[in-house]
């Protein structure tokens, strides 16, 4: 990575979503060269709060602490692993750059650089293979070599595991955190548990209209034991305070949610 | 096994109709018997072949150009705003036009040759390719189009890159209805005014009381459309080689 990582702050003056007050003065900071995670349960905006910071729905302020813009440093991993069917996996992997129409340039180096990250997240020789030949837990893999070849300083993560199963999850939390290592990064994740392996900072999301809060995470680097005292105490901990909030009708399932 | 059970059912189909004319005694020059046709079939190979030749020649250049202009269509209906809001609901409304009701029209402007038989199929196909088509280009992905977006991709690539190869799979349905069509505009064409092609040589024939030669003309049509059926098959399979099937054909 060329550049040091920036702080990005996001401010939300009001957002209002299907008719209804999701955010006001809602401020969220990602400091530099570490993981925040975005806990909260469905329907509260998380997403809408990492889809506010990449720009792709209005009504957000992102600032960064060089006050460069944001625009082409970021990227973004989401649930899906969105690998287009029809090219291969080098292909995918290099999608940017083909999008970008910055193929030709240096295009024996990229492939090469592309080929390395393929080995890094345990798929080498598979670059020639089409997206429908792998499993799902390789799939996502490709979608994280493929963030990683975009080589953002900062990078948004919509539960980009959470539709894998345990053993690859937990292989997958590893590799990321290895890989991602001190980039200013935004993970999303309805699990407590993968945020407090994960984060340097774990934010609940919560009420209407929403605001965050800033819980403890256990000691240490991440990723973490998650067989660990502390983290399976701090996990059940925050498992009830999400039940209770739930409970309490601070937020509604999407399912309800229509505005009176 | 796959090719013998449908032949097979074919077969007694055929010997069903050869027994009934037997039985009932049913004169020739209403209903011939399988064998008749297939006499015939032999006899008369030589006209049979000329003109489905001709007929064969306007259902593939109808459905060349029809495929042409259907793409070019949608592309263009996708690339340009103003384009879909001044074209899209008259294109959709044009198809309250039976296109059967035009061929007389297409015979009185463009003769009693080629072209008014290769204007017919052109129209039956348009619509079909040019509606799977767009419908394709405007149901890319959402996610797709965000991460691209998040990528600082360029539009022109999106379109090349996205957009395009998302909707083949569209576009090749739209291929498939437009060649099991092709072969109705062409015969249409042929019935309303013609001098060449199976479907003029089925109308004579049918006036002559030749009800044999209507069978065997009717025989070698069903051979060409299944035949263009498969070939259109193969080949768009080839375009859309990502995707799999999950339905076996038969059996």
């Amino acid at each position: 990575m060329a550049e040091r990582p920036p702080a990005v702050t996001l401010g939300v003056p009001r957002l209002v979503l299907g008719g209804r007050l999701l955010f006001e003065n809602l401020r969220l900071h990602l400091e530099a060269g570490r993981w925040t995670c975005l806990l909260g349960p469905s329907g509260v905006g998380k997403t809408t709060l990492l889809r506010l910071l990449a720009g792709l729905v209005p009504g957000g302020l992102v600032v960064t602490d060089d006050g460069r813009p944001m625009d082409g440093r970021l990227a973004l991993m989401a649930q899906q692993d969105l690998l287009l069917p029809w090219l291969t996996v080098r292909e995918n992997v290099l999608l940017g750059f083909r999008l970008r129409g910055q193929r030709r340039r240096r295009g024996a180096a990229l492939v090469a650089r592309a080929e390395d990250l393929l080995a890094r997240v345990g798929l080498a020789g598979r670059g020639d293979d089409l997206p429908a030949a792998l499993s799902g837990g390789m799939r996502q893999r490709v979608a994280l070599a493929r963030t990683l070849m975009e080589d953002r300083p900062v990078v948004l993560m919509d539960e980009p595991f959470s539709a894998l199963d345990a053993v690859t999850r937990h292989r997958l939390q590893d590799l990321a955190a290895a890989l991602l290592r001190d980039r200013t990064v935004l993970l999303v994740t309805h699990s407590p548990r993968e945020a407090l392996r994960l984060a340097h900072r774990v934010l609940v999301l919560g009420g209407r209209p929403a605001r965050l809060r800033e819980v403890p995470v256990p000691a240490g680097e991440p990723p973490r034991d998650p067989a660990s005292r502390e983290l399976l105490e701090r996990e059940a901990v925050l498992l009830r305070e999400l039940v209770a909030s739930v409970t309490r009708g601070e937020e509604v399932p999407c399912a309800s949610s229509a505005p009176s | 096994m796959r090719v013998l059970r449908p032949l097979l059912t074919l077969a007694g189909l055929l010997a069903l109709w050869q027994t009934l004319v037997w039985a009932t005694g049913v004169p020739r020059y209403i209903l011939p018997a399988p064998l008749d046709v297939a006499r015939r079939l032999l006899r008369d190979a030589d006209l049979l072949a000329a003109h489905g030749l001709v007929t064969l020649g306007e259902i593939l250049l109808g459905l060349l150009l029809g495929t042409l202009l259907g793409v070019a269509a949608a592309a263009g209906l996708a690339a340009f705003r103003p384009l879909r809001r001044w074209l899209e609901p008259v294109l959709v409304a044009s198809q309250a036009i039976p296109v059967f009701a035009l061929a007389p029209l297409l015979v009185l402007w463009l003769g009693y040759g080629m072209a008014s038989k290769v204007a017919m199929a052109v129209l039956i196909i348009f619509f079909p390719v040019t509606a799977a088509f767009f419908e394709g280009l405007r149901r890319t992905d959402p996610a797709w189009l965000e991460l691209a977006r998040v990528m600082n991709a360029r539009p022109l690539a999106v379109l090349r890159e996205l957009r395009v190869p998302a909707a083949l799979p569209a576009l090749v349905g739209g291929l498939r209805v437009a060649a099991a069509v092709a072969p109705i505009g062409a015969v249409i064409g042929e019935w309303v005014g013609a001098s060449r092609g199976l479907g003029f040589l089925m109308l004579h024939a049918n006036a002559r009381l030749q009800v044999d030669l209507v069978f065997a003309a009717l025989f070698l049509l069903a051979v060409l459309a299944l035949a263009l059926y498969r070939a259109v098959d193969r080949i768009t399979a080839r375009i859309v080689y990502w995707q799999k099937e999950t339905l076996t054909p038969t059996g």
